[in-house]
């Protein structure tokens, strides 16, 4: 069982990262961008999340939200939950963090190269499947018809707009965004549950996989859409969260039944999630 | 290696020896604590009591300590990192042979893709000496676990045959150490079919059973994940994680910081966590993924019987009956509950 090992190789050592930009994108969230003080790249995959830590307050998991085709920074997008993220939003540039990681397995890249996709985002769901979409459009080429549908609570609660925008009047990408519910009617788009957008848009359920992150409730009801337009199961593709404190598969905390969604998550197939009790 | 005979004034003189000589780092053996038994720091052969029922906490806890500092940092004047990793040399005496299969499982856990250093370095220079359990406590079922004895993972094991200890050697090291002292005889075949006699009759001392083999576990939970067992057993769990806090396969942890008075430094610790807890599975989205305290019971209970299993290749059981003495409930036994599902109560 000798393993030769040193104190280097702790499981809990953080790289060292300085903070360089910090945009509002909401009032409860802030995007970031790193640069690590080493000088090296993150070097993750999209999907992927790291393990952020402020000294004296803890560590949680985040996930990347650029795109690995960008590089010499990466940028974490964060809603302030908690005593982590909240302090984190206090921090300006110039501050320094720890970050662990990548971690968990990503999105399927390999898998999707040459499919259609159809990304559905909800919320801040948005975060982890942005390193995605850009990646997608940066690589262009490699993949198919691509359609977005975006959702979110209220129009206030819209993050990265440039980006929205952008996509919007792409060429490349079919995107589609609606909003809950309306306070005034300053807001021109789609009104409604994300689900309500399932029969605007044409997809070839042979070729697509659908790519989904969203809050748990969100879930149920667009799997069963995505079913609907006759999507196989292992087309489905979802990212989870769980409580997180190490990411390396050592603490419990991110077990679903046997399944450490640190390890083999947090990006699973629909196939995969619903053979598991208490998934979602 | 060379099974040994040694009386039990050798057996002393060994002990002592380590103990003087440190020749296998820092002496722990099980010793009384008031009417009770626990591993700690060993003065003297005299406080070994190798006639134990059960400690109170496992081994374990000198490889993954209750509360462990992982990391120091400084955030004044400079910024700066660094892990703090424990390196201990350690013997181990009286180590009952369930709880050393229970160090199996950690080797798997804390191993594997992620070696964690803070785990290893304690555990690879440690010499395990166990002994064989011939008092079983009354909620122990490790013999129908097949826990009672083990054949590997070991130094040396030791079997009291009344006069005499019977020494398994199961090592080099274990090998050399006996060799080293010199005191006693090579053991023969009497000798050995005396100890394996001696274990036959221990095991016919345990009070509780599982009655079903231990690899029936993973599909006969399979086949109750909906079963009114796991909400009836579970209606008056206090939700007090102490099941969780004495088991020997216990391995979940969580990660704290406690920063310095003036704020220029902390450290970062980890310490045992406990799935029974409410907030285990919580995430700040408001979310907690076993919110019942009957989600957390049939997690356990399927952690314990399958999901451990299937990942490590080892039960996340040994049997030892220590969940079930501690919980004041009297529900946490995984026997018991395995069992009521096998009569399909
Ligand atoms: C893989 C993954 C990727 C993620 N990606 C992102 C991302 O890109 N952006 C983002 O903003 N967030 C992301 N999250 C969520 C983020 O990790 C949490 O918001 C963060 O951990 C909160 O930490 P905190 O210290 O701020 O909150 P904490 O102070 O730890 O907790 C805040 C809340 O958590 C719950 N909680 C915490 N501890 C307990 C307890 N013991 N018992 C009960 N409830 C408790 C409570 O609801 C509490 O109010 C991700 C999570 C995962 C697992
Ligand atoms: S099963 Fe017993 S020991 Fe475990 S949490 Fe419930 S009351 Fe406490
Ligand atoms: S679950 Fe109970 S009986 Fe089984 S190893 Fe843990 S403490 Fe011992
Ligand atoms: S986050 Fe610790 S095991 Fe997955």
């Amino acid at each position: 069982m000798v393993m030769q090992l040193t104190a280097k190789q702790s499981i809990f050592l953080p790289r060292i990262a300085q903070i360089v930009r910090v945009d509002s994108l909401s009032d409860r969230e802030k995007v970031f961008e790193f640069v690590f003080d080493d000088g090296k790249e993150l070097g993750h995959k999209p999907g992927q999340f790291v393990e952020v830590s402020i000294f004296g307050v803890g560590e949680a998991p985040i996930s990347v939200t650029s795109s690995p085709t960008h590089k010499g920074s990466f940028e974490l997008a964060v809603r302030a939950a908690g005593s982590l993220t909240n302090h984190l939003h206090t921090l300006g540039k110039g501050a320094k963090v720890g970050i662990r990681g990548p971690f968990g397995n990503g999105f399927p890249l390999d898998t999707l190269k040459g499919q259609d996709l159809l990304f559905v985002a909800g919320g801040i769901g948005l975060f982890p499947l942005r390193s995605l979409i850009n990646y997608v459009m940066d690589t262009r080429q490699d993949f198919g018809e691509v359609t977005t549908l975006f959702g979110c609570r209220s129009p206030q609660e819209r993050i990265f707009l440039d980006q929205l925008d952008t996509w919007n009047s792409s060429k490349d990408m079919c995107f589609l965004e609606t909003v809950d519910r309306v306070p005034d009617d300053s807001w021109k788009g789609n009104v409604g549950v994300i689900t309500t957008l399932f029969p605007k848009i044409n997809i070839d359920p042979k070729k697509t996989y659908a790519i989904v992150v969203g809050p748990p409730v969100m879930y149920r009801f667009v799997i069963a859409e995505c079913l609907k337009k006759g999507l196989a199961e292992d087309h489905i593709i979802m990212s989870l969260e769980r409580r997180m404190k190490c990411g390396v598969g050592k603490c419990g905390h991110c077990q679903i039944n046997g399944v450490y969604c640190c390890q083999e998550g947090p990006v699973f197939t629909y196939a995969q999630v619903k053979s598991l009790k208490e998934a979602v | 290696m060379q099974n040994r005979v040694i009386s039990r004034q050798d057996l002393a003189g060994f002990v002592d020896d380590l103990i003087k000589t440190k020749s296998a780092g820092d002496v722990i053996g099980i010793k009384a604590q008031g009417n009770k038994f626990n591993f700690g720091p060993l003065k003297s052969a005299t406080e070994l009591r190798l006639d134990y029922d059960i400690s109170l906490l496992p081994p374990k806890k000198y490889f993954f300590p209750q509360q462990e500092t992982v990391l120091k940092y400084e955030v004044e004047p400079a910024f700066k990192v660094e892990p703090v990793v424990e390196e201990r040399m350690l013997c181990i005496i009286g180590v009952h042979p369930f709880d050393i299969r229970a160090l199996q499982l950690f080797d798997a856990v804390y191993g594997g893709n992620n070696p964690d250093p803070n785990y290893f370095l304690k555990r690879n220079n440690a010499t395990i000496i166990g002994v064989d359990c011939l008092n079983p406590i009354p909620k122990s079922f490790a013999a129908s676990m097949g826990t009672n004895t083990v054949e590997e993972g070991f130094d040396l094991m030791l079997t009291d045959l009344g006069g005499d200890w019977f020494v398994t050697v199961g090592s080099n090291r274990g090998d050399s150490m006996m060799k080293k002292y010199g005191k006693g005889r090579e053991a023969t075949n009497v000798d050995l079919e005396k100890r394996n006699k001696v274990r036959r009759d221990a095991a016919k001392k345990y009070k509780t059973s599982l009655k079903m083999k231990p690899d029936e576990i993973p599909a006969l939970l399979d086949a109750n994940w909906e079963s009114p067992v796991f909400k009836e057993r579970s209606a008056t769990c206090f939700s007090c994680g102490s099941c969780v806090m004495v088991c020997p396969t216990c391995v979940c942890f969580d990660v704290q910081d406690d920063p310095a008075l003036n704020l220029k430094g902390g450290e970062r610790y980890r310490r045992w966590d406990a799935c029974m807890l409410p907030g285990f599975a919580a995430v700040a989205s408001g979310e907690n993924f076993r919110e019942h305290k009957e989600q957390r019971f049939r997690h356990r209970m399927y952690r314990k019987g399958k999901y451990l299993l299937e990942r490590y290749k080892y039960l996340g059981c040994v049997g030892c009956g220590r969940c079930g003495t501690s919980c004041l409930a009297d529900i946490a036994l995984p026997a018991d509950t395995y069992n009521l599902l096998k009569e399909g109560k």
